[in-house]
Protein backbone atom coordinates (compact mmCIF):
# COMPACT_ATOMS: atom_id res chain seq x y z
CA UNK A 1 0.00 0.00 0.00
CA UNK A 2 1.68 2.91 -1.26
CA UNK A 3 1.31 6.65 0.59
CA UNK A 4 2.63 10.06 0.33
CA UNK A 5 3.36 12.04 3.45
CA UNK A 6 3.90 15.65 3.72
CA UNK A 7 5.51 17.56 6.06
CA UNK A 8 7.91 20.18 6.74
CA UNK A 9 11.44 19.46 7.24
CA UNK A 10 12.30 22.18 9.28
CA UNK A 11 10.29 23.38 12.29
CA UNK A 12 11.20 26.14 15.28
CA UNK A 13 10.18 24.16 18.93
CA UNK A 14 6.68 24.71 19.46
CA UNK A 15 4.98 25.74 15.93
CA UNK A 16 2.27 24.44 14.70
CA UNK A 17 3.05 22.48 11.94
CA UNK A 18 0.72 20.50 9.30
CA UNK A 19 0.81 17.25 8.81
CA UNK A 20 -1.10 15.67 5.07
CA UNK A 21 -1.31 11.93 4.42
CA UNK A 22 -2.82 10.31 1.15
CA UNK A 23 -2.81 6.67 1.39
CA UNK A 24 -3.72 4.27 -2.09
CA UNK A 25 -6.62 1.58 -0.82
CA UNK A 26 -9.88 0.62 -2.92
CA UNK A 27 -11.55 1.36 0.65
CA UNK A 28 -14.14 -1.12 -0.87
CA UNK A 29 -18.10 -0.20 0.93
CA UNK A 30 -18.79 -3.97 0.88
CA UNK A 31 -21.93 -2.62 -0.58
CA UNK A 32 -20.79 -3.26 -4.65
CA UNK A 33 -21.39 -6.18 -6.63
CA UNK A 34 -18.99 -6.95 -9.29
CA UNK A 35 -19.67 -8.09 -13.15
CA UNK A 36 -21.30 -11.29 -12.34
CA UNK A 37 -23.34 -10.14 -9.20
CA UNK A 38 -21.40 -11.44 -5.88
CA UNK A 39 -20.82 -8.85 -3.65
CA UNK A 40 -17.75 -7.98 -3.45
CA UNK A 41 -16.45 -8.18 0.62
CA UNK A 42 -15.94 -4.99 2.58
CA UNK A 43 -12.35 -3.93 2.60
CA UNK A 44 -11.75 -0.46 4.37
CA UNK A 45 -8.60 0.69 6.61
CA UNK A 46 -10.32 0.68 9.54
CA UNK A 47 -7.79 2.70 12.10
CA UNK A 48 -5.33 5.05 10.96
CA UNK A 49 -2.59 6.48 13.72
CA UNK A 50 -0.01 8.78 13.85
CA UNK A 51 2.86 8.45 16.41
CA UNK A 52 5.54 11.25 16.99
CA UNK A 53 8.64 9.98 18.43
CA UNK A 54 6.97 6.83 19.67
CA UNK A 55 3.68 9.10 21.42
CA UNK A 56 0.62 9.08 19.77
CA UNK A 57 -0.37 12.14 18.54
CA UNK A 58 -3.13 10.94 16.18
CA UNK A 59 -5.99 8.35 15.77
CA UNK A 60 -8.64 7.95 13.40
CA UNK A 61 -11.54 5.54 13.25
CA UNK A 62 -12.09 5.47 9.52
CA UNK A 63 -15.09 3.75 7.76
CA UNK A 64 -17.16 2.76 4.99
CA UNK A 65 -18.23 6.24 4.13
CA UNK A 66 -14.23 7.47 3.89
CA UNK A 67 -13.61 7.24 0.06
CA UNK A 68 -11.02 5.29 -1.84
CA UNK A 69 -7.31 6.78 -1.49
CA UNK A 70 -8.42 8.62 1.41
CA UNK A 71 -6.30 11.88 2.38
CA UNK A 72 -6.34 13.26 6.22
CA UNK A 73 -4.89 16.41 7.04
CA UNK A 74 -4.63 17.41 10.47
CA UNK A 75 -2.00 19.72 13.01
CA UNK A 76 0.25 19.16 15.54
CA UNK A 77 3.20 21.03 17.22
CA UNK A 78 6.99 20.80 16.41
CA UNK A 79 8.21 19.53 20.13
CA UNK A 80 11.42 17.73 19.33
CA UNK A 81 13.42 16.42 16.12
CA UNK A 82 12.46 12.96 14.81
CA UNK A 83 10.21 11.18 13.31
CA UNK A 84 6.32 11.21 12.77
CA UNK A 85 5.39 6.95 11.82
CA UNK A 86 1.93 6.49 10.71
CA UNK A 87 0.54 2.79 10.85
CA UNK A 88 -3.08 1.39 9.54
CA UNK A 89 -4.96 -1.38 9.40
CA UNK A 90 -7.45 -2.60 6.72
CA UNK A 91 -10.72 -5.50 7.07
CA UNK A 92 -8.00 -7.99 5.73
CA UNK A 93 -5.60 -7.58 8.54
CA UNK A 94 -3.20 -5.62 6.05
CA UNK A 95 -0.80 -3.23 7.33
CA UNK A 96 1.09 -0.28 6.45
CA UNK A 97 3.10 2.18 7.61
CA UNK A 98 5.17 5.01 6.24
CA UNK A 99 7.62 7.50 7.99
CA UNK A 100 9.21 10.94 7.68
CA UNK A 101 11.40 12.62 9.72
CA UNK A 102 11.37 16.20 10.84
CA UNK A 103 14.18 18.68 12.74
CA UNK A 104 13.04 20.96 14.87
CA UNK A 105 15.42 24.15 15.94
CA UNK A 106 15.48 26.56 19.03
CA UNK B 1 5.85 39.45 -62.18
CA UNK B 2 4.62 35.97 -62.87
CA UNK B 3 6.95 34.31 -59.69
CA UNK B 4 4.91 37.32 -57.69
CA UNK B 5 1.33 36.06 -58.91
CA UNK B 6 1.87 32.43 -58.24
CA UNK B 7 3.51 33.72 -54.57
CA UNK B 8 0.18 35.66 -54.24
CA UNK B 9 -2.39 32.47 -55.56
CA UNK B 10 -0.34 30.42 -52.92
CA UNK B 11 -0.81 32.66 -49.92
CA UNK B 12 -4.58 32.68 -51.25
CA UNK B 13 -4.54 29.10 -50.89
CA UNK B 14 -3.28 28.62 -48.37
CA UNK B 15 -5.49 31.63 -46.30
CA UNK B 16 -8.98 29.99 -48.21
CA UNK B 17 -7.34 26.25 -46.29
CA UNK B 18 -6.91 28.57 -42.96
CA UNK B 19 -10.57 29.75 -43.15
CA UNK B 20 -11.98 26.08 -44.20
CA UNK B 21 -10.40 25.02 -41.13
CA UNK B 22 -10.82 27.69 -39.21
CA UNK B 23 -14.29 26.84 -39.91
CA UNK B 24 -14.65 23.23 -39.40
CA UNK B 25 -14.32 24.14 -35.13
CA UNK B 26 -17.46 24.46 -33.61
CA UNK B 27 -16.05 25.85 -30.66
CA UNK B 28 -13.34 28.64 -31.83
CA UNK B 29 -9.49 28.73 -29.88
CA UNK B 30 -10.34 31.12 -27.83
CA UNK B 31 -13.48 29.63 -26.46
CA UNK B 32 -11.67 26.81 -25.53
CA UNK B 33 -12.46 25.35 -21.74
CA UNK B 34 -10.96 22.61 -20.30
CA UNK B 35 -13.11 20.37 -18.63
CA UNK B 36 -11.41 21.89 -14.82
CA UNK B 37 -13.17 25.07 -15.86
CA UNK B 38 -16.96 22.90 -15.14
CA UNK B 39 -16.04 21.93 -12.05
CA UNK B 40 -16.69 22.74 -8.66
CA UNK B 41 -14.17 25.28 -6.77
CA UNK B 42 -13.23 22.24 -4.03
CA UNK B 43 -12.28 19.82 -7.00
CA UNK B 44 -10.34 21.95 -8.97
CA UNK B 45 -8.45 22.60 -5.66
CA UNK B 46 -7.43 19.11 -5.43
CA UNK B 47 -6.31 18.68 -8.89
CA UNK B 48 -3.87 21.61 -8.68
CA UNK B 49 -2.55 20.29 -5.34
CA UNK B 50 0.52 18.09 -5.94
CA UNK B 51 0.28 16.42 -2.96
CA UNK B 52 -3.77 15.63 -2.46
CA UNK B 53 -4.36 15.09 -6.20
CA UNK B 54 -4.92 11.52 -5.77
CA UNK B 55 -3.46 10.80 -9.35
CA UNK B 56 -0.30 11.66 -8.37
CA UNK B 57 0.03 8.35 -6.81
CA UNK B 58 -0.20 6.60 -9.63
CA UNK B 59 2.91 9.21 -11.19
CA UNK B 60 4.76 8.53 -8.44
CA UNK B 61 4.18 4.27 -9.45
CA UNK B 62 4.99 5.52 -12.69
CA UNK B 63 8.26 6.97 -12.05
CA UNK B 64 9.45 3.94 -9.90
CA UNK B 65 8.12 1.72 -12.89
CA UNK B 66 10.34 4.30 -15.31
CA UNK B 67 13.54 2.33 -13.89
CA UNK B 68 12.56 -1.10 -12.79
CA UNK B 69 13.86 -3.62 -15.36
CA UNK B 70 11.70 -5.83 -16.90
CA UNK B 71 11.75 -8.25 -20.08
CA UNK B 72 14.45 -10.67 -21.77
CA UNK B 73 16.70 -8.16 -21.98
CA UNK B 74 16.36 -6.82 -18.82
CA UNK B 75 15.82 -3.00 -19.69
CA UNK B 76 14.21 -0.41 -18.05
CA UNK B 77 12.27 2.88 -19.82
CA UNK B 78 15.32 4.48 -17.82
CA UNK B 79 17.92 2.34 -19.55
CA UNK B 80 17.52 4.23 -23.05
CA UNK B 81 15.91 7.53 -22.00
CA UNK B 82 18.57 8.02 -19.91
CA UNK B 83 18.81 11.62 -19.56
CA UNK B 84 16.40 12.73 -22.05
CA UNK B 85 13.33 14.64 -20.36
CA UNK B 86 9.60 13.43 -21.71
CA UNK B 87 8.79 16.64 -21.40
CA UNK B 88 6.52 17.76 -24.57
CA UNK B 89 5.79 14.16 -25.58
CA UNK B 90 2.35 13.50 -23.87
CA UNK B 91 1.27 16.73 -25.88
CA UNK B 92 1.92 15.47 -29.80
CA UNK B 93 0.26 11.79 -29.07
CA UNK B 94 -1.70 10.17 -30.67
CA UNK B 95 0.51 10.28 -33.40
CA UNK B 96 1.79 7.92 -36.41
CA UNK B 97 4.29 5.33 -35.22
CA UNK B 98 7.19 5.80 -38.08
CA UNK B 99 8.19 2.41 -37.89
CA UNK B 100 4.69 0.66 -38.60
CA UNK B 101 2.72 3.97 -40.14
CA UNK B 102 -0.16 3.00 -37.92
CA UNK B 103 -1.60 5.68 -35.42
CA UNK B 104 -0.90 5.20 -31.53
CA UNK B 105 -1.76 6.66 -28.58
CA UNK B 106 0.57 7.41 -25.19
CA UNK B 107 -0.81 3.94 -24.46
CA UNK B 108 0.68 2.46 -27.66
CA UNK B 109 3.85 3.93 -27.39
CA UNK B 110 4.61 2.45 -24.45
CA UNK B 111 3.83 -0.50 -24.91
CA UNK B 112 5.90 -0.62 -28.41
CA UNK B 113 8.56 0.09 -26.26
CA UNK B 114 8.26 -2.97 -24.33
CA UNK B 115 7.73 -5.36 -26.98
CA UNK B 116 9.81 -3.70 -29.37
CA UNK B 117 12.88 -2.99 -27.50
CA UNK B 118 12.45 -4.27 -24.49
CA UNK B 119 11.70 -7.68 -25.19
CA UNK B 120 8.90 -7.58 -22.61
CA UNK B 121 5.16 -8.50 -22.47
CA UNK B 122 3.01 -5.25 -23.36
CA UNK B 123 1.07 -3.69 -20.27
CA UNK B 124 -2.64 -5.11 -20.59
CA UNK B 125 -4.85 -1.89 -21.34
CA UNK B 126 -5.96 0.02 -18.21
CA UNK B 127 -3.75 -2.31 -16.24
CA UNK B 128 -2.71 -0.10 -13.30
CA UNK B 129 0.62 -0.50 -14.70
CA UNK B 130 0.03 1.17 -17.90
CA UNK B 131 -1.69 3.96 -16.49
CA UNK B 132 0.80 4.34 -13.92
CA UNK B 133 3.43 4.67 -16.94
CA UNK B 134 0.81 6.98 -18.77
CA UNK B 135 0.53 9.51 -15.94
CA UNK B 136 4.33 9.70 -15.47
CA UNK B 137 5.19 10.39 -18.75
CA UNK B 138 1.96 12.94 -19.86
CA UNK B 139 2.95 14.77 -16.22
CA UNK B 140 6.10 15.87 -17.33
CA UNK B 141 4.15 18.04 -20.22
CA UNK B 142 2.11 19.73 -17.67
CA UNK B 143 0.97 23.06 -18.67
CA UNK B 144 1.87 22.49 -22.40
CA UNK B 145 -0.54 23.06 -24.88
CA UNK B 146 -1.80 20.19 -27.25
CA UNK B 147 0.00 20.24 -30.23
CA UNK B 148 -0.83 16.88 -32.71
CA UNK B 149 -0.60 16.66 -36.16
CA UNK B 150 -2.89 15.64 -38.89
CA UNK B 151 -1.43 15.94 -41.99
CA UNK B 152 0.60 13.37 -44.09
CA UNK B 153 -0.56 9.65 -42.99
CA UNK B 154 -2.98 10.86 -39.79
CA UNK B 155 -4.71 12.93 -42.32
CA UNK B 156 -7.48 9.68 -42.98
CA UNK B 157 -7.15 8.84 -39.16
CA UNK B 158 -8.73 12.60 -38.27
CA UNK B 159 -11.49 11.90 -41.46
CA UNK B 160 -12.43 8.86 -39.61
CA UNK B 161 -11.78 10.13 -35.74
CA UNK B 162 -14.19 13.27 -36.57
CA UNK B 163 -16.59 10.95 -38.86
CA UNK B 164 -16.48 9.15 -35.18
CA UNK B 165 -17.29 12.11 -33.39
CA UNK B 166 -20.60 13.15 -35.71
CA UNK B 167 -21.68 9.81 -35.48
CA UNK B 168 -25.27 9.27 -33.94
CA UNK B 169 -25.08 6.19 -31.67
CA UNK B 170 -27.07 3.77 -29.10
CA UNK B 171 -30.90 3.96 -28.21
CA UNK B 172 -30.39 7.73 -27.18
CA UNK B 173 -29.18 8.34 -31.10
CA UNK B 174 -26.58 11.15 -30.15
CA UNK B 175 -23.42 11.66 -30.93
CA UNK B 176 -20.66 13.44 -29.58
CA UNK B 177 -21.29 16.96 -31.24
CA UNK B 178 -24.74 17.06 -29.78
CA UNK B 179 -23.59 17.60 -26.18
CA UNK B 180 -20.19 18.44 -26.06
CA UNK B 181 -20.45 20.93 -29.66
CA UNK B 182 -24.09 22.15 -28.89
CA UNK B 183 -24.65 22.52 -25.22
CA UNK B 184 -21.53 22.48 -23.59
CA UNK B 185 -22.25 24.91 -20.30
CA UNK B 186 -25.47 23.17 -19.93
CA UNK B 187 -26.92 21.71 -17.30
CA UNK B 188 -27.58 17.60 -17.79
CA UNK B 189 -29.06 16.93 -13.98
CA UNK B 190 -27.11 17.75 -11.32
CA UNK B 191 -23.86 18.26 -14.09
CA UNK B 192 -22.45 20.79 -16.48
CA UNK B 193 -21.78 19.50 -19.75
CA UNK B 194 -18.00 20.26 -20.30
CA UNK B 195 -16.73 20.94 -24.29
CA UNK B 196 -15.01 16.93 -23.88
CA UNK B 197 -11.46 17.83 -24.05
CA UNK B 198 -8.90 15.13 -23.64
CA UNK B 199 -6.12 17.19 -21.86
CA UNK B 200 -6.20 15.77 -18.40
CA UNK B 201 -6.05 11.79 -19.10
CA UNK B 202 -4.90 9.84 -17.52
CA UNK B 203 -8.28 11.27 -14.93
CA UNK B 204 -8.93 10.57 -11.61
CA UNK B 205 -12.25 10.51 -11.67
CA UNK B 206 -14.47 10.54 -8.60
CA UNK B 207 -17.34 8.29 -9.87
CA UNK B 208 -14.33 5.40 -10.11
CA UNK B 209 -12.71 6.33 -7.35
CA UNK B 210 -9.22 5.80 -9.32
CA UNK B 211 -7.23 7.27 -12.27
CA UNK B 212 -8.42 6.01 -15.76
CA UNK B 213 -7.41 6.30 -19.60
CA UNK B 214 -9.21 8.60 -21.77
CA UNK B 215 -10.26 5.41 -23.40
CA UNK B 216 -12.22 4.60 -20.54
CA UNK B 217 -14.21 7.67 -20.27
CA UNK B 218 -15.24 7.56 -23.75
CA UNK B 219 -16.47 3.96 -23.08
CA UNK B 220 -18.40 6.14 -20.24
CA UNK B 221 -19.79 8.33 -22.37
CA UNK B 222 -21.01 5.60 -24.87
CA UNK B 223 -22.58 3.84 -22.01
CA UNK B 224 -24.57 6.72 -20.94
CA UNK B 225 -26.29 7.14 -24.19
CA UNK B 226 -26.45 3.66 -24.49
CA UNK B 227 -24.47 2.82 -27.07
CA UNK B 228 -22.15 -0.11 -27.83
CA UNK B 229 -18.95 -0.09 -26.12
CA UNK B 230 -15.88 -0.91 -28.11
CA UNK B 231 -12.91 -3.35 -26.47
CA UNK B 232 -10.09 -1.04 -25.33
CA UNK B 233 -7.52 -0.20 -28.28
CA UNK B 234 -9.74 -0.47 -30.84
CA UNK B 235 -8.54 1.68 -33.72
CA UNK B 236 -11.63 3.68 -33.59
CA UNK B 237 -11.20 5.13 -30.31
CA UNK B 238 -7.34 5.99 -31.48
CA UNK B 239 -8.97 7.85 -34.22
CA UNK B 240 -12.05 9.54 -32.04
CA UNK B 241 -8.67 10.66 -29.79
CA UNK B 242 -6.89 12.31 -32.66
CA UNK B 243 -9.73 13.94 -33.39
CA UNK B 244 -10.25 14.97 -29.76
CA UNK B 245 -6.78 16.20 -29.75
CA UNK B 246 -6.63 18.18 -32.49
CA UNK B 247 -10.39 19.61 -31.23
CA UNK B 248 -8.79 20.88 -27.65
CA UNK B 249 -5.09 22.27 -29.96
CA UNK B 250 -3.63 24.61 -27.29
CA UNK B 251 -5.39 23.65 -24.19
CA UNK B 252 -3.10 22.78 -21.35
CA UNK B 253 -1.97 19.30 -20.23
CA UNK B 254 -3.04 19.21 -16.85
CA UNK B 255 -2.59 15.11 -16.32
CA UNK B 256 -3.34 13.38 -13.64
CA UNK B 257 -7.00 15.89 -14.02
CA UNK B 258 -9.61 15.18 -11.26
CA UNK B 259 -12.92 15.05 -12.42
CA UNK B 260 -16.37 13.91 -11.09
Amino acid sequence: MAARIQIPRQAKRGEVIEVRILIQHPMETGYRHDDVGHLIKRNVITVLSCRYNGVEVFRADLSSGISANPYVQFYTVAQASGDLEFTWIDDEGERGSERQSIVVKG
Amino acid sequence: MRRARARLALAAAALAAGVVLAQERAIPPGELKSGSVFLGSDLRALQNDDFANPGMLWVERGERLWSELAGKKTLACASCHKDTSMRGVAASYPKIDKASGKLVNLEDRINLCRTGRMDAEPLRYESEELLALTAYVARQSLGLPIATRIDGAARAHFEAGRAAYHLRRGQMNLSCAHCHDAQWGKRLLSETISQGHPNAYPAYRMEWQTIGSLQRRIRACLSGIRAEMLPYGSPEYLDLELYLAWRAQGLPIETPGVRR
